[in-house]
């Protein structure tokens, strides 16, 4: 049986300054019949946080394969070889490619593909330009100490702080990495001279950069031969423009080039394996709302067993809405309960499944945005859940339900 | 009277009044199937597409292939071998021989950006020079349509995996190769082997298309007999004109799916677990709310001589029941809407697509019923217990 406070009636006789009174009182009732079944509340509770971190997983997932599309520079463009990525450019196209209107920079990167140890420690290792690959690239963020060591070290390098805490790199290490592509035997001498942070959250720092002069001189092939080339245009609005001007300067020359803005670049790179990460992402969204039916099934189904009571508040003039009220509250104050434990836990979770992932998908994190969209469906869930069983108890009819008692 | 058959019948009896009791608990009985067939769908599913990768890579490999690449590159893109050194390889005494010379391929990897169908976006698909040999030293290959590629003419055949997923490969279509357009002019399959995502031509054509002067990136042999390897490997790497790792097929392409099958495994291992923990709480729900309906009952039974680990027993088989309701919808559901559903990903190794089919494997539908039966056997035990345990008097006087 229940119990209520015999005082809790005493409402109607005062006026608004008694509703914060009121509100308390409700709000105890309603922790009363979420405590009535201990267990069935816990259990539902925990299905509702499993979820949620399906549901922190999901958005996790997307972050790591589209979330490099939004960070991207609007005013930055990757100008590649036509026919095939692996194809090289010839660093003469850098000055031609400055002289088109509309750019104002240009500077270049290089695939090194080298080996730490093992294949399975993969990272990303470019050379760059420093000066000018700090200059279009301000989301990288260096001190400048370690900025002037790196221009004054030629084997100098600085990786980004996931890879150097990946494997516990500090300033002044060492580093030796073979490359497969570039030469045969020998392995290539690093020296971690700076560790970059990102900007942004989203910044990807797992990639290592080191100086081109150096590895220029010591490749064994392909000297003045570059990977792809990022420019910097004057007005972000003239991006189209800018690449069509940049693809005909080299048109009908041995090395053809296609010209796109980062965030298409990127968009494409990540398609390249989103097919299934968005497979696993559909099934992963269909899980979620089955978890979702589940629990929905429980809750109406405690509200229905219920009806008795509903029926007695009735009787001693609960109005309907304040019974609607009384259901949803109920059914919402569970599934934000459970939504912001799940999502905490989620959060706690991505990051071990990121370390896991390091390299592969480096940006594999739960954004914050993430966690406001996972409260506005618990939100839902909660109203969803709470407001067939609600509609139930407001059409009831006081006879019948003291009946069924 | 205590027989092992009377204790059987008792389970008999106490677990068919359960079933019996069903439809009266729809509701929460629906949702614990679904709950459960939902965890083994999707368990089976994300493990299809590792099952279904990994075999369109290990699939390609013969016993008696080898793969031999320059030392210390993990993948065909980055390895590079010179004329003089291939034949080296070609000449060694393990490499089965017939009329047409030693079986063995020296060949050319590239990739070239051709639209997927599904996204319309670019992706790197893998072109393939090869010589004569390419055709003996893999196992199944077979011309579908069209015929093979003329040696020394700029044409192409294309794999079926290929002319599935991207756009513009048809016999009779042109691809473009830089300023060059090569005509298909044939189709082929590999019984369904990673080499089936390729583009095939002449090695050569590829070498001038691509600057690539008179060097190859791999050497495809086959040898006398699998036991060969070893004396073959052994050969190459001690030969001091070479500077070489000796691969077998199968391990080469292991290796090469290494990457992907573990960030699938990876990803799909946390959401099954994560979704097996929320389907044994709506399985716990299920039957407390169904021992909680049947106090009443149970106490009779109790009172009338049933054994409490009768009940017990017969509890948690009505709960494994269930889960294993729920585990064949769920693996019928994985198996009827992902079987043979043919895609492409990134082959992190090289930068090229690799196109393969999901499998739905009959271990890892034994697997989706085994997760199915411990989430019902947890689910069933402890609401069986509290059953058990229900003092009979009190238990009968309740309403």
């Amino acid at each position: 049986m229940f119990v209520l406070d015999v005082d809790f009636f005493d409402y109607e006789d005062e006026e608004d300054d008694e509703r914060g009174k009121f509100t308390m009182k409700f709000a105890h009732l309603i922790w009363c019949n979420l405590r009535r079944k201990k267990l069935r509340t816990s259990l539902t509770l925990l299905s509702i946080v499993v979820a949620f971190i399906l549901f922190g997983f999901l958005s996790a997932i997307q972050q790591a394969l589209v979330g490099g599309v939004a960070l991207a520079g609007t005013d930055r463009l990757i100008v590649r070889e036509k026919v095939s990525i692996i194809n090289l450019l010839p660093l003469s196209y850098e000055a031609r490619i400055e002289r088109i209107p509309g750019v104002d920079f240009a500077t270049h990167q290089t695939w090194f593909g080298g080996i730490y140890q093992e294949p399975r420690n993969f990272f990303m290792q470019n050379p760059v330009e420093p000066e000018k690959f700090l200059k279009i690239h301000p989301e990288i963020i260096l001190p400048p100490d370690q900025e002037k060591a790196w221009l004054a070290t030629r084997t100098g390098a600085v990786v980004g702080r996931r890879t150097a805490d990946r494997f516990g790199w500090k300033i002044g290490d060492r580093v030796p990495l073979k490359s497969p592509i570039w030469s045969d035997r020998r392995s290539w001498e690093f020296d971690i001279v700076g560790i970059y942070d990102g900007r942004d959250k989203g910044t990807d720092t797992t990639p290592m950069f080191f100086r081109y002069d150096y590895f220029d001189e010591s490749r064994e092939w392909g000297k003045g031969q570059i990977g792809w080339y990022t420019i910097r245009i004057k007005d972000p609005s003239q991006a189209a423009e800018v690449a069509k001007r940049v693809d005909a300067e080299f048109e009908n020359s041995p090395a053809e080039t296609r010209t796109e803005p980062e965030g298409a670049f990127i968009q494409g790179w990540a398609s390249q394996i989103g097919n299934i990460v968005l497979i696993v992402a559909a099934i992963l969204g269909m899980v979620f709302f089955t978890i979702l039916l589940v629990t929905g099934n429980t809750m109406a189904q405690a509200v229905r067993e219920r009806t008795g009571e509903l029926g007695v508040l009735k009787a001693i003039g609960f109005t309907n809405g304040q019974v609607v009220a009384l259901v949803l509250a109920e059914s919402c104050l569970l599934t934000v309960l459970g939504g912001v434990i799940g999502l905490g836990l989620a959060r706690a979770i991505t990051s071990v499944v990121a370390q896991n992932l390091a390299g592969l998908l480096p940006l594999f994190f739960l954004p914050t945005r993430a966690l406001f969209i996972g409260l506005g469906f618990s939100i839902a869930l909660g109203l969803i859940t709470g407001i067939f069983p609600a509609l139930m108890a407001m059409r009831l009819r006081v006879a019948d339900a003291l009946r069924r008692m | 009277m205590a027989g092992p058959l009377n204790w059987f019948s008792q389970i008999a009896s106490i677990t068919r009044f359960g079933l019996l009791s069903l439809p009266q608990r729809r509701g929460a009985v629906a949702a614990t199937v679904i709950g459960i067939a939902g965890v083994v769908a999707v368990l089976v599913g994300v493990l299809s597409i590792a099952a279904g990768f990994r075999y369109a890579m290990t699939v390609s490999g013969s016993p008696d292939g080898a793969v031999v690449l320059r030392s210390g590159a993990n993948s065909e893109m980055v390895s590079g071998l010179g004329r003089n050194e291939t034949r080296v390889i070609a000449d060694d005494p393990r490499v089965a021989r017939n009329t047409g010379g030693p079986l063995a391929s020296a060949e050319l990897f590239v990739i070239i950006d051709l639209p997927k169908r599904s996204t319309g976006l670019d992706a790197n698909v893998p072109l393939r020079g090869v010589e004569p040999a390419a055709f003996q030293v893999r196992d199944h290959m077979k011309i579908i349509a069209g015929r093979p590629f003329d040696w020394g003419k700029d044409e192409v055949i294309v794999g079926s995996g290929a002319a599935q997923e991207f756009a513009g490969l048809e016999v009779g279509s042109k691809i473009k190769v830089g300023r060059y357009e090569w005509p298909v002019v044939g189709l082929f399959s590999a019984n369904g082997s990673a080499a089936e995502s390729e583009i095939w031509t002449d090695a050569k054509v590829l070498q001038d298309a691509f600057n690539r002067g008179d060097s190859f990136q791999s050497v495809y042999v086959r040898l006398n007999s699998p036991g060969a390897f070893q004396e073959f490997k052994d050969a190459l790497t001690s030969n001091p004109q070479l500077n070489v790792q000796v691969i077998r097929q199968a391990e080469y392409y292991a290796e090469q799916s290494e990457t992907m099958t573990r960030l699938i495994t990876t990803l799909g291992f946390w959401i099954a677990f994560l979704m097996a923990l929320g389907a044994i709480f709506g399985a716990l729900n299920t039957m407390y709310s169904a021992v909680a309906a049947r106090t009443r009952e149970i106490a009779t039974l109790r009172a009338l001589g049933f054994g409490s680990w009768a009940v017990v027993v017969a509890l948690m088989l009505e709960s494994l029941l269930l889960a294993l309701a729920g585990g064949v919808i769920g693996g019928g559901l994985a198996y009827f809407a992902l079987n043979n559903f043919h895609t492409s990903t990134m082959n992190f190794q090289s930068f090229s697509q690799v196109t393969f089919a999901f499998r739905v494997t009959l271990k890892l539908l034994v697997q989706g019923m085994m997760w199915a039966a411990v989430i019902g056997l947890i689910g069933g035990f402890f609401p069986a217990i509290r059953a058990a345990r229900l003092p009979i008097a009190s238990a009968l006087r309740e309403l």
